[in-house]
């Protein structure tokens, strides 16, 4: 099963803990917002991407099991 | 094909009353007068009254319902708000869910440069209604709300009306309860998690998904959010069905739609016709061009610009469109005249875009500003040497990061803009403003308004 890192745009202050401690997947803009590697984590970057996730002060990073399809 | 068969005024609709199995414009505003809304007995004598969609109780309910469903996905109805999505896979998407159900006719229109969701609300309530009711129906809603801008009162009037109208003729209002809200005017107003978040009493702006409202949408319930021409034209596909619908337009994007035209030509306004009509076909319908041409916005604000070279071959339908990186979104062509400069008129409609955003996301709140800071130095001469590499770099950040679309249509329309107008966009870089720089903008924005075609054309 696979997982991807993703950001809640809207959740997201802009604290950058996330590139700190992912920055193998995550970079940051000039305005300090999370830029992410979206492509899909194993082994120990997917313990380093939770670590991440609930280091997060606004919950905004988000580690999801990826989903079979996309429908609205 | 000539003018005449394609596209249609609506001030011309009177003319061209036929039955209903032929493959005539108009449809959706068949019978209208410019001069006000239809009248029930109006609408019942030009359109005949809407099956009932839910026939017994129960299975045989469920049933009816979904060959409803069935006949909407063969008649392969895209949704007419701009994203052009199967109507009948997001309406199996809101059937298949458990709980009470509710349907949204998006009618808010935040597209400065469109017209013709208010319009159809002014001159065709019933017809709207009459989706309302049948898409409920299907999906198994209790409940409709039509939406309308705050801004737009005429349409309130109208549909109010027309409500009214329907309470006292019990016969035609059979089904869900039918409700109006009045939604805030802005751009992103009408994006669907921004409408079902204002709607559950939130604000008028989007959340982030999943949940998508087919999912959790008003007060958490499963909710099909449609635009309003989506469901007037599902109105018609249940009274006539799904081969009369595809008698006209192309096999992927079939029957009608609406267009709001803009620019210089002799009659602005909104023209019903068919997907895959010639752009000339629907600039001879308005009268024609009333001074050259130098290029055209299509789709909307998030649209793509096409420059004039192209425009006399463009066909009106999004697999034509694609060619160019263009569809036809929400049926907006804004022709942009000869007088005007390209440059300022990009410049603008960014900082405008940039203004909309409702200030959720951070690279939507800087990314946008920055883009139109980098656009309108650039306009200015301002710019730095690699000022284009700046904007590509700025779009490239601020595309796809937000919770909504609005950052990728900026970007869409931002960029598309600068290499349709490459040796504009060099000439300011070099000079600055040009003479037509201070000329008044010409794209319409809000306190600016779109012309309305409230004017009677049968006579000419």
């Amino acid at each position: 099963m696979s997982h991807r890192v993703r950001v809640n745009p809207i959740a997201c202050e802009a604290h950058g803990m996330c590139a700190e401690l992912l920055p193998e997947r995550i970079t940051l803009d000039e305005w300090g917002y999370p830029v992410i590697d979206d492509r899909p984590v194993e082994g120990w970057e997917l313990d380093h991407a939770r670590r991440a996730a609930r280091a997060c002060p606004t919950f905004a990073l988000l580690v999801e099991r990826e989903r079979a399809g996309r429908q609205r | 094909m000539s003018a005449a068969e394609s596209t249609v005024a609506y001030g011309r609709a009177r003319e061209a009353q036929r039955p209903h199995d032929a493959p005539a414009l108009p449809r959706l505003l068949a019978g209208v007068q410019a001069d006000g809304p239809m009248t029930l007995a109006g609408h019942l004598s030009v359109h005949g009254p809407l099956p009932p969609v839910r026939g017994g109780r129960g299975r045989r309910a469920r049933e009816h319902a979904e060959e409803l469903i069935d006949e909407i996905e063969r008649a392969g109805l895209l949704g007419r708000g701009g994203a052009a999505f199967p109507a009948a896979t997001k309406m199996r998407a809101v059937a298949a869910r458990r709980g009470r159900s509710i349907v949204v006719a998006n009618g808010s229109e935040g597209e400065p440069a469109s017209a013709k969701d208010r319009t159809l609300l002014e001159l065709a309530p019933h017809l709207v209604l009459d989706g309302a009711v049948a898409a409920a129906e299907a999906v198994g809603a209790g409940e409709a709300v039509v939406c309308l801008c705050d801004s737009d009162g005429v349409g309130a009037r109208s549909v109010a009306r027309a409500l009214a109208e329907r309470h006292e003729h019990a016969s035609a209002g059979h089904g869900p309860e039918l409700k109006v809200r009045a939604v805030p005017q802005h751009y992103v107003a009408g994006q669907e998690s921004a409408l079902a978040n204002f709607l559950s009493g939130g604000p008028s702006k989007p959340t982030f998904t999943p949940p998508r409202p087919f999912e959790q949408g008003v007060k958490r319930r499963p909710t099909l959010v449609a635009n309003v021409e989506t469901l007037a034209h599902l109105a018609l596909i249940a009274r006539h069905g799904a081969p009369w619908f595809r008698q006209l337009g192309t096999p992927t994007q079939p029957g009608s739609t609406l267009a709001t035209l803009s620019g210089p030509v002799a009659e602005p306004g909104v023209y019903e016709i068919e997907l895959g009509a010639s752009l000339s076909s629907l600039v001879g319908a308005a009268g024609g061009i009333a001074s050259g041409v130098r290029g055209a916005l299509i789709g909307g604000y998030s649209g793509t610009w096409i420059g004039r070279e192209w425009l006399t071959g463009v066909a009106l339908s999004s697999e034509h469109l694609a060619a160019h990186g263009a569809t036809l979104g929400a049926g907006v062509v804004a022709l942009l005249s000869e007088h005007a400069c390209p440059v300022a008129e990009v410049a603008r409609l960014a900082r405008w875009m940039a203004g909309q955003s409702v200030r959720q996301c951070g690279p939507c709140i800087h990314g946008l500003d920055a883009l139109a800071v980098a656009v309108a130095e650039l306009a200015a001469g301002r710019g730095e040497k690699h000022a284009v590499r700046r904007i590509e770099y700025l779009a490239s950040l601020t595309a796809r990061r937000g919770a909504c679309g609005h950052p990728d249509g900026v970007v869409n329309m931002v960029l598309s803009g600068l290499e349709t107008f490459e040796p504009d966009f060099a000439e300011h870089a070099r000079h600055g403003h040009c003479e037509r720089c201070s000329r008044a903008p010409e794209l319409p924005l809000p306190d600016r308004p779109v012309d309305r075609p409230v004017r009677d054309r049968s006579a000419s």
